[in-house]
């Protein structure tokens, strides 16, 4: 009997099967049946997800929500494993689900000549099960058990070459600075459950008006807080940390350390999108304060403005796609917190296509580049790459917002919602949006003329006639065994074994990358361009996800669907808005500078030392955070070792008990002498002894 | 007036009596080389004996009371038999190869089972002191069995003086008791006790008794014999005396001081608090100074005696399961650890120092795990037998209000674990002064049955509740 929980609990085993089959037994199952199963896997559950967007979307299913299996249960308090499902979730799903199927193809191609092939696999299966049980979870448990396991792979994934101390480092920071984020959302799950008594979403959503009116809680003496806002600003802490938002984004660039597929999949496309879930999942808590969303709006026009700045001076490939994600998370959460959820979610959707085309594309660039990530020693590549190049453009006019991509009217549509909105903070949020789009414009078309546009600044070694040759025994040498990686696990010096040290240096020219890497980009190129025009009616302005997600009356949303005319006049409008217009100036100031007249950035940097320096230095904020909390953390961990642990608990407890211990054993040892009489005399003095207490006790 | 009843009630150890007289007789016409004849038939008696005490015949008591036979009695007596028998099996390569492969060994064990039986069925004081002695006059010859050795002959000799002392102390106080109370059944006493009179005669003849059963326990301060015996009998016979006595001595202490003296109880249950602590304090120091790995057992069954009282400080049944439970684990416990050292030595080679077992992971890693998990069960770490005993009897001091006591304990075997883990240290750690795999080690029954007790340490760990629930419904609480 195939019943909808049936195909629901399919969709989310297939890859955990996967993940197991290439984790456990990738040895025995080998290179091939490790990718095998594991895409298969991921495929079936894609194609389960489509089936279950498409019951939703069409009426065959109602709303799916069902506890599977009680963990336990202890008083009021019962813990389940169980699964709702609604049109935002199954549009979760497919997004997660074609991604992650898209990442696996290519990392056929990427990880070829990788010793932890296997390995690679099981984790991103593993990543895309956890995150399937985090979207389709039906209660805030289960929500957090998926959130630490996608955490987790994330980490794992982002220490994957762990032998390289930077990968162990950017790992670290991954972690520590999640472990605020998730602090924050275990107090708001705790809060939850104080004020509930209840973990399970439906109801808790029910009552959310009911049981928190009036509720307040004093965190500091005097100041009473909403409990609504109390937990929902909570909760954001946590997604604060999972989507890397300001103050907590420094992990996210850093992360670029991990292989360049999970860069799509974790760190563009899922994971860090999974906050933005969390909070449009929670839109039945968030619309009770005012304060809670004014303070997630303001958070995410932060992080859309000035994280896309620092990514103008960005010269790493990935570094620069990585603070553009950190950039449209910004967006994204702007649209939360003006009670555009749908906006949010539909962003997220385009976002995750397009983000993901472009990480993917950087990976084919890094890989003809031979693991050269700087752009500095790149240009000129698209007569070497065509596809990897078309690709590159089409999701870069998708990111910045070009008129009739899918970008445009997801971000027009956020951009609108901010304007439209009153709330506290929404004239500041609507400053950094705009201002937003200009630089999301420059430093794209940058990274794209730096990259496949003007002069070659890479240098070929061998001279063509030999490349020729030396490629197909180079080519057979990757063919037929790893050699080259074996000894080292670590892509960048594997390289160095066939010849070329300094950066920019190539030993033959770059090529487009195998079918296995573009067709993946080919793929999701076709969803940057339409899913916009095809989606924006019915989720942005349609009653799509109604019930999933909450809005008061009079949200911006509603407020935009009074104009709403369908794409073609939204395209028209879009044409005479703000947002294009400031786009075009970004691209023709990247144009001017990048094509024509690339002295002019320089002397720019050097006019604006400060500034340039500034954004060179992220802020300070990763300085300011390794000073105060990394070292802080260390010297503070050192005092204790040294004044509490080696002087106290060492010396004085440990050493000090010790010796003592052993004074008294060696004066037992005396007493044990060995002579009769000393024994006698011992057993008649405890005789004694034993008399007088009770000769005392007695009296 | 004797009845069919009492004899059916005293069944195992009248059979136990005949078949050991027999037995007895039959070695006298038995050749050197037929000695193994008086070892199966040994273990034969045992295994009979023990059958028959799972049998129910007859009454809760015999002879007018003298004899009881209950749940408690029945259960220490089946690990009474058990323990014994196991030693019979780890002792006979070992006294074969010293010349020591002699009826006696045999017939004066059983003896002391004997006594060890009756002494945990008794219902009078008679009986109890019966009981003792039988089991006291053998052990102090069984400790003398290699009589050439003068470090055994010391031995006993010291065992023999200091237990005569402490018999008479016991002997003293039970007659201070008897002139309090005007009764040796301990029923009667009980019933007597809380309203006599003499109180103070009666508290007199307490506080002598307790020390006459401190004694046999070896608490401290009365364990001064312990060590020396330990390290100068035979390891065979102390394997013997370093085990199945336990159990005796925990039935003994049920017997006087609950059955006899119960109504009197935070008089003698002060003293054991105080002797416990001692116990555990001497024991557990002093154990990390030896370097002789049966002295510094003797030290170890010193503080788990300490252990052991703690739970009889608690007065209360839940008080005695976790004691007895707590025997039997020790009892279990120790006869594997003799066993080893039993099993690791061989003619001219007695194993019985720490470093002897230096690097014994290279040359025999079974054994090495085998005396790892037994170590790890007298520390007490769990999940092993040795664990859930301490965890008992702590739970029980603290029931019976006496919180510093159990946090004396818990500090005291966290001072205990050291020494224990120094001799896996030793054997994973250190290399071995001669690297060779070991010469093959004693008889296939032994290896097996040792391979089987030191694993079993870790079954009952992981499965105690069957274990503790026996212990438990023989005290009469309800599961």
């Amino acid at each position: 009997m195939i019943t909808p929980k049936l195909i629901l609990l399919v969709t989310a085993l297939l890859p955990l099967f996967g993940a197991i089959v290439a984790g456990l037994f990738g040895k025995r199952v080998g290179r091939a049946g490790a990718h095998t199963v594991t895409i298969a896997g991921v495929l079936g559950s894609f194609l389960l997800s489509c089936y279950a967007l498409y019951q939703l979307a069409t009426g065959g299913w109602g709303v799916f929500n069902e506890n599977l299996y009680t963990w336990f249960e202890v008083g009021n308090l019962s813990a389940h494993v169980g699964f709702l499902v609604d049109r935002l979730t199954a549009v979760m799903m497919v997004v997660v689900t074609s991604v992650s199927l898209l990442v696996h193809v290519y990392t056929i191609g990427y990880m070829r000549d990788d010793p932890g092939y296997q390995r690679f696999f099981s984790y991103i299966s593993l990543f895309t099960f956890s995150m399937l049980m985090l979207v389709m979870s039906n209660n805030f448990m289960q929500l957090f058990f998926g959130w630490e396991a996608v955490g987790l792979v994330s980490y794992l994934l982002i220490g994957f070459w762990f032998k390289r101390p930077s990968a162990i480092f950017a790992n670290m920071k991954a972690f520590l600075v999640n472990r605020v984020g998730d602090f924050g959302f275990l107090l708001g799950i705790a809060a939850v459950l104080f004020w509930f008594g209840s973990l399970d979403y439906a109801t808790v959503f029910r009552s959310a008006d009911a049981t928190l009116a009036g509720k307040t809680l004093e965190i500091f003496a005097g100041h009473p807080w909403q409990a609504a806002t109390v937990i929902g600003v909570l909760l954001f802490i946590g997604a604060m940390g999972k989507s890397a938002q300001v103050p907590l984004h420094v992990w996210l660039p850093d992360s670029m350390e991990g292989p360049t597929p999970i860069s799509a999949l974790i760190h563009a496309a899922t994971m860090v999108t999974a906050g933005i879930f969390m909070v449009a999942r929670m839109s039945p808590l968030y619309e009770l304060s005012e304060t809670a969303l004014s303070f997630v709006m303001i958070i995410g026009a932060t992080t859309a403005l000035f994280t896309g700045l620092i990514g103008i001076v960005q010269n790493d490939i990935k570094r620069v796609v990585a603070y553009s994600t950190l950039s449209q998370l910004g967006y994204m959460t702007v649209a939360l917190g003006v009670s555009a959820y749908s906006a949010a979610i539909f962003h997220l959707m385009t976002h995750a296509f397009f983000k993901a085309l472009l990480f993917l594309g950087a990976g084919s660039v890094i890989i003809a580049m031979h693991h050269e990530q700087d752009m500095r020693h790149m240009g000129g590549l698209k007569k070497y790459m065509p596809i990897t190049f078309i690709t590159g453009w089409i999701g870069t006019l998708a990111l910045t917002g070009f008129p009739g991509f899918s970008g445009f009217f997801s971000k027009d549509a956020i951009i609108e919602a901010v304007h439209e909105s009153h709330r506290f903070g929404s004239g500041y949020a609507y400053f950094c949006v705009l201002t937003g789009v200009f630089v999301t414009a420059l430093y794209s078309f940058r990274l794209i003329y730096l990259t496949y546009h003007g002069k070659e600044r890479f240098v070929v070694e061998h001279a063509p006639q030999a490349h020729a040759a030396h490629h197909d025994a180079h080519a057979d040498k990757h063919g037929h065994d790893d050699h080259a990686y074996a000894g080292h696990g670590k892509n960048e010096h594997a390289h160095d074994d066939h010849g070329h040290h300094a950066p920019g240096h190539l030993e033959h020219a770059p090529h487009e990358s195998p079918w296995v890497v573009t067709l993946p980009l080919i793929l999701l190129a076709i969803p940057s361009v339409i899913i916009g025009w095809l989606t924006i009616g019915p989720m942005l302005f349609g009653d799509f996800f109604a019930g999933a997600i909450v809005v008061k009356e009079g949200g911006p949303l509603a407020e935009l669907a009074h104009h709403w005319h369908g794409p073609w006049a939204m395209l028209l409008h879009g044409l005479m808005a703000p947002p294009f217009w400031l786009a075009l100036a970004g691209f023709a100031v990247a144009t001017y500078v990048y094509m024509f007249n690339q002295s002019i950035a320089d002397r720019a940097a050097k006019m604006f030392a400060p500034l340039y320096r500034l954004l060179q230095n992220k802020y300070g904020i990763d300085d300011l955070y390794f000073a105060v909390f990394a070292r802080g953390g260390l010297k503070l961990g050192r005092g204790l070792w040294r004044g509490g642990d080696v002087a106290v608990i060492d010396d004085g407890l440990v050493n000090g008990s010790a010796a003592l211990v052993g004074r008294i054993a060696a004066s037992v040892r005396r007493v044990q002498s060995g002579f009769l009489y000393h024994y006698a005399f011992a057993m008649i003095l405890g005789l004694i002894v034993l008399l007088g207490g009770l000769w005392m006790a007695a009296r | 007036m004797i009845s069919l009843t009492d004899i059916l009630t005293l069944l195992p150890e009248s059979f136990l009596t005949v078949a050991i007289c027999a037995l007895l007789l039959l070695d006298l016409f038995l050749k050197p080389g037929q000695r193994s004849i008086t070892h199966y038939l040994a273990i034969a008696v045992l295994g009979v004996t023990g059958w028959l005490v799972l049998q129910h015949y007859g009454a809760p008591r015999a002879f007018g009371g003298m004899f009881v036979r209950d749940g408690i009695a029945d259960v220490l007596k089946v690990f009474l038999l058990l323990t014994t028998a196991l030693v019979f099996v780890y002792a006979r390569p070992y006294l074969r190869d010293r010349g020591l492969f002699v009826g006696e060994y045999y017939i004066l064990s059983l003896f002391a089972v004997l006594g060890m039986m009756l002494l945990v069925s008794a219902g009078s004081m008679v009986m109890i002191y019966l009981g003792l002695e039988l089991l006291a006059l053998s052990s102090y010859a069984l400790v003398a069995l290699n009589r050439d050795s003068p470090l055994s002959s010391e031995a006993a000799m010291k065992y023999f003086v200091l237990g005569a002392l402490a018999s008479g102390m016991l002997l003293y106080g039970m007659s201070m008791i008897y002139g309090a109370t005007g009764t040796l059944d301990l029923d009667k006493i009980h019933a007597a006790a809380a309203a006599t009179p003499q109180r103070g005669m009666l508290l007199f003849g307490v506080v002598f008794v307790v020390v006459g059963i401190a004694f046999k326990f070896g608490a401290a301060p009365f364990h001064m014999w312990l060590p020396d015996v330990y390290q100068g009998a035979p390891t065979a016979v102390t394997a013997f005396i370093g085990s199945a006595p336990k159990l005796a001595a925990f039935g003994m202490a049920y017997r006087m001081f609950e059955s006899g003296l119960g109504s009197v109880g935070p008089y003698w249950q002060q003293m054991l608090a105080v002797l416990a602590v001692m116990s555990l304090a001497i024991g557990n120091i002093a154990a990390i100074m030896q370097s002789n790995l049966k002295r510094m057992l003797a030290y170890s069954t010193i503080s788990h005696v300490g252990f052991l009282l703690l739970g009889l400080v608690n007065g209360q049944p839940a008080g005695y399961a976790a004691a007895m439970f707590y025997a039997i684990s020790y009892a279990l416990t120790a006869a594997a650890a003799f066993g080893m050292i039993l099993l690791l030595s061989r003619a001219g080679f007695e194993s019985e120092e720490i470093d002897d077992f230096k690097g014994l992971n290279q040359r025999a890693p079974w054994y090495a795990f085998l005396m790892a998990l037994v170590m790890f069960s007298l520390a007490g770490v769990p999940p092993l037998f040795g664990f859930f005993g301490k965890l008992l009897v702590l739970k029980a001091a603290v029931d019976a209000g006496a919180l510093w006591l159990a946090i004396v304990g818990a500090v005291f075997a966290i001072i205990g674990i050291y020494y224990y883990l120094r001799v896996v240290k030793v054997m994973y750690f250190d290399g071995a002064d001669d690297a060779s795999a070991l010469p093959p080690v004693a008889d296939a029954p032994v290896r097996t049955l040792i391979s089987i007790n030191a694993l079993a340490l870790l079954v009952l760990g992981l499965t105690w509740g069957p274990l503790y629930g026996w212990c438990a419904r023989a005290l009469g609480i309800a599961q």
